[in-house]
């Protein structure tokens, strides 16, 4: 006994046995983290460009094109082949973006008409608008992933809570409680949705509310079976026997030994909002238009049957994020099983 | 390698592991046809798992060696083979009939079950045969409880059934798993003079496990002790328990609590008690069946006028089977349940306390420590943060060092660590580490810090093992004698009041039938309940 672990300490350990799950996890988080900066790996505007002696950060600031030899005021367009050509000679130079294209951009200058499919210049082809389908899918993951992050964290929070004070004052709360959410969760959510689409200006913030209000039920009800477990245990009588008020009862003991599938259920429900955001978007419901998306692409890719780039590298990128979650729930869920403590 | 003829089982080099890890390592025993055999030993110990795996029902476990019934090796014989025996030729009670009867189907019902299974019966026969076994096993009425549910029937009741149901094949063997582990104390002596009645009837063997002593005593014939994983003595009951050859046997018979306690002295009688009750009533409200559960609920009396007096320096017993409302009355003097009648520590109400406030003062003087030593402490704490979280509520103003000198001094006090100078080294570890009597020592550290007058202990010992169980009561009474402290003591143990208890209560369904000075209540018991409960413990 030379090391002493904690309870979660010992489920680290058995979640890091699982190479399937942890490595799941690795690469998740290397493709969130790498999706933040996205700006630095796929954008239409250089990083950094050195023109006549003078340096300039078009990534972060705009210039107008007359800087760069131009005829107008407005934002310079670096794809243009005179400024491309402006910024590149003599000792002029430009580091631009692994990937030229933001999410936003159109590509006038493609060989063929929207949608293309994957050339030299748009590695995995255009949308039907002419925007490079691999910028907008690194965006419309970040997009996703970030959603759905935020809703999870929302959702739990809602739910440990509503859950919490269901378990631990039981009775007549509780029974309030447990009414509301029945009414609560009988209201026809996709109507919701799509009367809120229609009636305010669609946004992500106003979805992660109205998915927020719906997506904490479910997880109400296990912090409330647990805490309902817990409350009775000895272990919590003893600390009211030493007079600790309820909220220091709730905040050190119950709450730590309740949230086993709260954490059991964090990539699943990840994986869930990721979904939802999806198919909200496919059916026009979702993220405003013009904010990268992949379900919008998944609908593009339904339109353009024959444009199979769309569909088959959206399908791709969905199948991969939500298989890694799915791999890193199923190894969380067995670190965490009771039945598996001492192994 | 042949069996000895005369015997029924023969087991030779019996080893038992789980994954490699070994835990039963070798050990050889028989049983004569007719004959009463006790396994004995500790929790832990590998007993059960001896017994159980000779019919494979461990599961993941490795067994090697040889077990031959009737010259018939069971370890060797196909899963097939070995149904043919289970609950044919060798029978099974479990300990807790509750979880081992299928609640779903009623009583009649699983014990025509085996009669149509094993001795081919038709279904009317069956229930025929099914009501006279549950005549001969003493339950009333059996052509009605044969329609029972397991839930409809009382713990008793239900371990008849099991016995019933064991015994619908006529077994040669009978393989009895604690079977009055869970039962109440004076029910224990009754299911065990069923099954001596019915071995004799039967002329079968029974091989008993177990851990009580007085039970071997009043049942075996022959007795084999193991320690963990070995069998380190057996031989028949009389020479065993006269001449135990073994330290470990004799550690165990010698494991009835001592009294070390200051006696009562005139001058100590007449001191201000430390918890008075006069006339206490606790009850919970039950939902009512029907229309009319929805407007009102109905009342269970768990403890009603109920007096006790708790002198300083002394142990108040409470003794009674489960449900006699013993727990409650413990709940309510830490003031916990609401309740009706008066309950006042070292002078002060707990409902004046509630009302002005002081109630966080007087928890300070009335601290538990209960039964069971793995949910009474929380498993993500570590042995710093339980242990010292009394002094967070009620000595605010410690700084951290100082809070960890205390938690280590607690310690040392407790006999967990021997010189404070090693502490440190234990507080950073978590309950999952520690032994059942650890983690009771660790639960008296943590009610001990805060400083109180009164201890209520809730069967301190009960899920200890015996030899364990001496040593946390030698604890107790050490630190009465040092401290002066007050114990009220719940349990259901005669050996545990004989040792500690200066007074005694006797409960039963929530009324104190008896009070008085330890020796008169048990040994000239007024009431017939006390003398049956002081007879089942003899």
């Amino acid at each position: 006994m030379t090391t002493s672990r904690s309870p979660s300490g010992r489920a680290w350990q058995r979640f890091r046995r699982n190479r399937l799950g942890y490595w799941s996890l690795v690469l998740f988080c290397v493709l969130v983290v790498s999706s933040l900066f996205a700006e630095v790996l796929s954008n239409d505007r250089p990083l950094i460009v050195r023109y006549e002696g003078q340096t300039y950060f078009p990534l972060v600031k705009d210039y107008p094109e007359t800087v760069f030899g131009g005829d107008f005021e407005t934002t310079t367009d670096y794809l243009d082949p005179f400024i491309r050509e402006q910024i590149t000679r003599g000792n002029n130079w430009a580091v631009y973006a692994p990937n030229t294209y933001g999410p936003k951009t159109l590509n006038y200058f493609a060989e063929s008409p929207n949608p293309s499919p994957p050339t030299r210049a748009n590695w995995l082809g255009t949308d039907d608008r002419g925007r490079d389908l691999l910028a907008q899918l690194i965006y419309g993951f970040r997009v996703s992933v970030l959603f759905a992050l935020a809703l999870t964290v929302v959702g739990v929070l809602l739910g440990v809570i509503t859950g919490a004070i269901q378990g631990f004052f039981g009775g007549k709360t509780d029974l309030a409680f447990q009414r509301f959410i029945e009414v609560w969760g009988s209201m026809p959510e996709l109507y919701l949705l799509i009367i809120f689409s229609a009636v305010f200006a669609p946004s992500i913030s106003l979805l992660l509310v109205l998915l927020s209000l719906f997506g904490w039920m479910g997880l109400s009800d296990y912090v409330r079976a647990e805490f309902l477990r817990n409350r009775q245990l000895d272990y919590v009588r003893a600390a009211r026997a030493l007079g600790l008020s309820n909220g220091q009862i709730i905040w050190r003991h119950v709450l730590p030994n309740s949230l086993t599938p709260v954490v059991t259920f964090l990539p699943f429900r990840m994986s869930a909002a990721i979904l939802a955001l999806t198919s909200l978007d496919f059916l026009g419901l979702g993220v405003p238009p013009g904010t990268p998306s992949l379900g919008e692409l998944l609908s593009q890719g339904k339109n353009n049957i024959d444009a199979w780039w769309i569909s088959m590298s959206t399908f791709a990128v969905l199948v991969i994020t939500l298989l890694l979650l799915t791999f890193m729930g199923d190894a969380l869920r067995d670190a965490l099983d009771p039945r598996k403590q001492d192994a | 390698m042949s069996a000895p003829m005369n015997a029924l089982l023969d087991v030779r080099g019996l080893r038992v592991a789980f994954g490699g890890n070994a835990v039963v390592h070798g050990i050889d025993f028989s049983i004569h046809a007719g004959e009463k055999l006790a396994l004995v030993g500790e929790s832990g110990s590998g007993k059960t798992v001896s017994a159980l795996s000779l019919l494979r029902l461990v599961h993941n476990a490795e067994v090697s060696g040889s077990a031959f019934l009737q010259g018939r090796d069971l370890l060797k014989m196909s899963e097939h083979q070995l149904r043919g025996v289970r609950g044919d030729e060798v029978a099974i009670i479990f300990q807790e009939p509750m979880t081992a009867l299928n609640p779903l189907y009623t009583v009649g019902d699983q014990i025509g079950e085996v009669l149509q299974l094993k001795k081919g019966l038709s279904v009317a026969q069956a229930r025929a045969a099914t009501v006279e076994l549950l005549a001969s096993t003493g339950i009333p009425e059996p052509a009605r409880r044969a329609g029972a549910f397991p839930h409809q029937l009382s713990g008793g009741q239900r371990q008849r059934a099991m016995i019933a149901m064991a015994l619908a094949s006529q077994p040669k063997l009978l393989l009895a798993d604690e079977p009055t582990t869970a039962l109440d104390v004076s029910l224990r002596g009754q299911i065990l003079d069923l099954l001596s009645d019915l071995q004799r009837q039967h002329g079968m063997a029974v091989l008993l496990i177990t851990h009580d002593l007085n039970l071997v005593r009043r049942f075996a014939d022959r007795v084999a002790v193991m320690e963990r994983g070995h069998l380190v003595e057996q031989g028949t009951v009389t020479d065993v328990f006269a001449e135990p050859a073994h330290a470990y046997t004799r550690k165990l018979l010698a494991s009835k609590p001592d009294r070390q306690v200051v006696e009562v002295t005139d001058r100590t009688a007449d001191a201000v008690p430390v918890l008075q009750a006069r006339a206490l009533r606790v009850s919970y409200p039950v939902p009512l069946p029907g229309l009319k559960g929805w407007f009102r609920k109905g009342e269970y009396v768990a403890v009603q006028g109920a007096d006790m007096d708790l002198l300083p320096g002394q142990t108040l017993g409470v003794i009674g089977e489960s449900g006699s409302g013993k727990s409650t009355l413990a709940l309510a003097a830490l003031g916990l349940l609401p309740h009706q009648g008066r309950l006042s520590v070292t002078g002060t109400d707990w409902r004046q306390a509630a009302q002005n406030g002081s109630a966080r003062a007087l928890r300070q003087r009335i601290q538990v420590v209960f039964q069971d030593p793995f949910s009474s402490l929380s498993p993500r704490m570590t042995v710093e943060q339980i242990v010292g979280e009394g002094l967070l509520v009620h000595e605010p103003s410690l700084n951290e060092a100082q809070r960890r000198e205390r938690v280590v001094t607690a310690l040392a006090d407790v006999g967990l660590i021997q010189n404070p100078a090693q502490g440190g080294d234990w507080l950073q570890r978590y309950p999952h580490e520690f032994s059942g009597g650890q983690r009771q020592r660790l639960a008296i550290a943590r009610a001990l810090i805060v400083g109180p007058q009164v201890l209520v202990l809730d069967e301190p010992t009960s899920a200890l093992d015996v030899t364990v169980q001496k040593q946390v009561l030698a604890l107790l009474q050490r630190l009465q004698r040092e401290r002066g402290l007050s114990y009220l003591l719940i349990t259901h143990d005669v050996d545990v009041i004989c040792a500690m208890a200066h007074t005694v209560l006797v409960m039963k369904d929530g009324l104190v039938l008896e009070h008085g000075t330890v020796d008169q209540v048990l040994q000239s018991p007024g009431h017939p309940y006390t003398r049956a409960l002081v007879q089942a413990a003899a």
